[in-house]
């Protein structure tokens, strides 16, 4: 039995409806619980002491002064750790020639960038370990810093690792069709370099961890603040001799993730190590500071790309040399080649053209490592797309629209296989194209951009068109050795009241999954949302599963509850049955209460079954069923991600004389599949164009070239507030996947992916008939400035 | 001077309309004053540096950061953190505002927005978009793009109005 998705009144319907958050009034009412709110007995502090060198060897450490200081416990070197913990390698199988160091929670004989821990100082409260970790005495010896990532092959570049032989981590090259004779017999080549910043994702909750070891017991447990809780137990598992069956890790509320907490960090792993050590609960959050330089960072790209089109507009080739520096270890257990890889992968990917050729150059640096954040590789990939489709559609004196409608991808081309060797199920360029310009109404728009300028007013309407990957399978980590699950499951429960609990392996990081599964299983089971409480990170509890990562809580979690919930209805209409003498196939449940179908009469209310079955089971047939527990498991199987589609448009105001960009409005259509709750999904798409308009405007993490970093707090890295942001407007296509009953593909990274690109033809379409042009981001009033002349480069 | 400067500071004042006396560290903090000392872990301590808003508190009316402010300094303060704000009803309306129109994702920055906007909405009978915007730059939210949170407050600002002015 298939649920009529399609019916908006068929019984039960909760799936495409916007239902409150069941978790929301308690965060509304500061009852939330974040790792720092946890208080346990006998509960000890760690600070770390932290090397302010990029790169410097590790001579003696005296901590006498800070093992006299009031309140300190311990003091623990990069050694003391490793005699419990061993180093781990970031590599993947899959990513070839893909090379990292051993890497330890505390850095041994070489400080390799600024922020890296290096001792770790124990004490009674937070304030006193902070204080003494400032006593402890640190003998560095500095050496040759790499930081300028176009330079670090060079021959005269010191290694940062000489194990390796080089600074190269990772390179891979990826061509497809004639490239160079495209470009030869092109009507127009259009190129370009472009730059996106180093970002950090900030999370308003910094890293937090609390580690109980008990001894007696032999577990540990971990709450932590992450978006992966079973992969850090079998991380906490592997590399702290702890039976994974003995590790449980814990993740309540969790304030803020975007892919900053899907990685394992040095200092959290030394968290649980010292208080293995020790036998008592230790915790660590991270300061600001902390935050800043040892959160991972990301996008730091400069990507030279040019775009061969003809006469008529359409693309040719695409010749994309994208260059990154991950700092000086690939982050554990995802890597930091990803990212570069993403863009390799995603370049090009609304358009239909053969001959394509992209390669990626991954570098180490000595700055802060850098990995997955929200919308791996696809700010970059869009941003170098749709910039060379813009200056291509200049050059042709074509308008925006137009150079996109001749190059998309037709809505009845599916299933297609890109030239970078994705495959695409089902995406609607052009329906979601054709929705935009109605929702923006365009002609409107350029009409008062052209009444602006006659009163020196600079408006620029920008579009970037754009795929997503979500729902990964295992061929983003897991065929790379990676114990990192792809699958996800989820258990549901009826209870003697009736009411329903469903445990799943993704997890809630505010954007909504826990409403989403007790819509999914209100439905699935027949019982009003109401009825079903969601219990989501507790490793000890929930089947096995990924988390969050990759928008895929929708898409696999949810198939997985969907499935679950429906094998539930199963078990329980045949225990109704034979209660009622009747068929399943002639019942249903509806409401709560078991029905019949055709007149929607109540026969049996759940309450009343699970009263028989819990407490009366002698009434009931021998040998009937009566599992009113099932779990089920979800994998996709025929394609290796669902991507997903959008297009978005920012119109801006430049003022040219300060080169202050303001937003004005903001639009994204996307078609993220079966939408479960719009008003999430809308919050979800909103939340990541401001992330996007962070990176276009304001975000960038400064370093000098001894690899200090510059701008390590709030006030300097800035970050979009409320008075800077345009409002936005959100609208959609579905088009379900048919790799589940459910349909739903992830809208997470859509509103990342698309804003900076959106911006930056925007704030191009406004300096066009100035002559000036910016491709690096964030697009500050000095770059514009120095874009338009204003200031001397 | 070592008279002057004293190591722990006694301090009496009433936190959510509940007297407390209690003896703190100088350099204490009031926001972890709140969350260590009296387990009010409603506000959140982020920057600690007076930039996000997360430990937003309202103390002797005015909504203060709670890491910029010494426990100290509270001696003698009437200091209202979500918790009592809760119980006494009084920013119920935008907390309803804020579930129903989901201005919150994480949650972690909320308590802090909330008293914010409280502020706001005491002193304004009909803030428009761009004065909410105002008033709450100075707390970051960085899951939901604000918008949503700016429509909650705008809700509230509204229907107050309607009931005669808050």
């Amino acid at each position: 039995m298939t649920i009529q998705f399609g019916n908006p009144d068929r019984p039960n319907s909760y799936i495409g409806k916007t239902v409150p958050r069941p978790n929301a009034p308690r965060l509304a009412q500061g009852r939330g619980r974040f790792v720092d709110d946890v208080v346990l007995p006998r509960m000890a502090h760690v600070a770390f002491v932290r090397s302010p060198y990029a790169h410097a060897r590790i001579g003696g450490i005296d901590a006498a002064a800070a093992k006299a200081a009031k309140g300190v416990l311990r003091v623990f070197t990069g050694a003391d750790i490793a005699e419990v913990c061993t180093p781990w390698v970031a590599v993947l199988a899959h990513l070839k020639g893909l090379k990292s160091p051993p890497q330890h929670p505390l850095a041994i004989e070489r400080a390799t960038w600024v922020g890296e821990p290096v001792a770790a100082v124990v004490a009674t409260s937070r304030a006193a370990a902070e204080e003494a970790a400032a006593l402890v005495e640190v003998a560095y010896e500095a050496l040759p810093v790499v930081t300028d990532m176009m330079s670090a092959l060079d021959e005269t570049t010191p290694v940062i690792h000489p194990d390796l032989g080089d600074n190269l981590a990772f390179r891979r090259l990826h061509e497809e069709g004639d490239v160079e004779g495209a470009f030869a017999g092109a009507h127009k080549v259009v190129s370009a370099r472009f730059r996106t910043a180093r970002h950090t994702g900030v999370t308003l909750e910094p890293r937090s961890i609390l580690v109980d070891w008990n001894p007696a017991e032999g577990q540990m447990v971990a709450w932590h603040a992450t978006q992966a809780p079973h992969m850090m137990q079998t991380v906490f598992a592997k590399h702290l001799d702890v039976p994974e069956s003995r590790v449980r890790v814990i993740c309540a509320d969790v304030g803020g993730s975007y892919g900053i907490k899907v990685h394992v960090y040095p200092d959290e792993v030394a968290t649980a190590a010292i208080a293995k050590i020790m036998g008592r609960p230790v915790k660590f959050v991270a300061d600001r500071l902390e935050s800043f330089t040892t959160d991972i960072h990301a996008r730091d790209h400069v990507i030279d790309a040019r775009l061969a089109v003809d006469e008529t507009g359409k693309i040719l080739a695409m010749d994309v040399d994208d260059w990154t520096a991950i700092g000086p270890y690939s982050v554990y257990p995802r890597t930091s080649a990803i990212e570069g890889n993403q863009v390799v992968n995603l370049c090009g990917g609304p358009y239909d053209f053969a001959s394509y050729r992209a390669r990626t150059t991954v570098v180490f640096q000595n700055k802060t490592p850098t990995c997955q954040y929200r919308a791996v590789g696809h700010p970059i990939a869009v941003a170098i797309t749709e910039g060379l489709v813009d200056m291509a559609a200049a050059e042709l004196g074509l308008d925006p629209i137009e150079i996109r409608r001749r190059n998309l991808y037709a809505d009845d081309a599916y299933p297609v296989t890109s030239p970078a060797k994705m495959r695409f199920e089902g995406l609607s360029h052009h329906a979601s194209l054709n929705k935009l310009l109605e929702l923006m109404d365009y002609d409107a728009l350029r009409a008062d951009q052209a009444q602006a300028r006659k009163r020196g007013v600079h408006r620029g309407i920008g579009i970037a068109s754009f795929i997503e990957l979500t729902n990964p399978s295992p061929f983003m980590y897991g065929i790379g050795g990676a114990r990192i699950s792809a699958q996800d499951g989820c258990t549901v429960r009826m209870d003697p009241d009736g009411s329903v609990v469903a445990l799943s392996g993704v997890t809630e990081q505010g954007q909504g999954t826990e409403a989403m599964l007790a819509q999914i299983v209100a439905e699935g089971v027949g019982v009003s949302a109401d009825k079903v409480r969601v219990v989501t990170g507790d490793t000890q509890v929930t089947p096995y599963g990924g988390g969050t990562w990759a928008s895929r809580g929708a898409g696999i979690g949810g198939e997985a509850a969907l499935q679950a919930a429906r094998a539930l209805r199963d078990a329980i209409l045949e225990v109704a049955a034979a209660m009622l003498q009747s068929e399943p196939g002639r019942l249903d449940i509806r409401a709560g209460a078991v029905v019949d179908p055709e007149t929607g009469e109540e026969r049996l209310s759940l309450e009343e079954l699970g009263r028989i079955v819990y407490f009366r089971g002698d009434t009931l047939p021998k040998g009937l069923p009566r599992e009113l527990v099932q779990t089920r498991h979800f994998i996709t199987s025929d394609y290796p991600f669902a991507f997903t589609n959008g297009v978005q448009a920012s119109y801006l105001e430049v003022d040219v004389e300060t080169g202050v960009v303001t937003l004005l409005k903001h639009w994204c259509v996307e078609d993220c599949g079966r939408i479960i709750n719009p008003q999430l999904v809308d919050e979800q798409i909103r939340g990541g164009i401001v992330q996007g308009l962070g990176g276009a405007l304001y975000e960038e993490i400064h370093y000098d070239e001894e690899g200090q970093l510059l701008n390590g707090s709030m006030a300097d890295y800035l970050v979009p507030m409320a008075a800077e942001m345009p409002d936005m407007v959100v609208g959609h296509v579905e088009t379900p996947t048919k790799e589940s009953l459910l349909g739903a593909k992830g809208a997470g990274e859509a509103g990342t992916a698309g804003a900076p690109a959106a911006v930056m033809n925007a704030v191009n379409d406004a300096l066009r008939p100035l002559g000036a042009q910016i491709t690096e981001m964030p697009f500050t009033p000095e770059r514009i400035l120095r874009a338009l002349g204003t200031i001397e480069s | 001077m070592n008279e002057i400067v004293r190591d722990r500071i006694d301090v009496a004042l009433t936190v959510n309309g509940e007297p407390v006396e209690a003896r703190v560290p100088a350099g204490q903090h009031l926001i972890d004053f709140l969350r260590l000392e009296l387990g009010l872990t409603g506000a959140h301590a982020s920057c600690e540096h007076g930039v996000c808003g997360a430990c937003t508190v309202r103390v002797n009316g005015d909504a203060v950061r709670g890491c910029l402010m010494l426990a100290a300094q509270a001696d003698g303060a009437e200091v209202w953190t979500v918790e009592g704000l809760t119980d006494t009803g009084e920013i119920a309306d935008l907390q309803e505002a804020f579930v129903a129109r989901n201005a919150l994702q994480c949650g972690f920055c909320t308590p802090g927005m909330l008293v914010a906007a409280q502020e706001l909405l005491a002193r304004e009978d009909a803030p428009s978009r761009a004065e909410i915007r105002e008033h709450l730059s100075g707390n970051y939210c960085r899951c939901t793009g604000y918008e949503a949170i700016v429509d909650a407050v705008e809700t509230v600002a509204t229907a107050r109005a309607g009931k005669g002015g808050a």
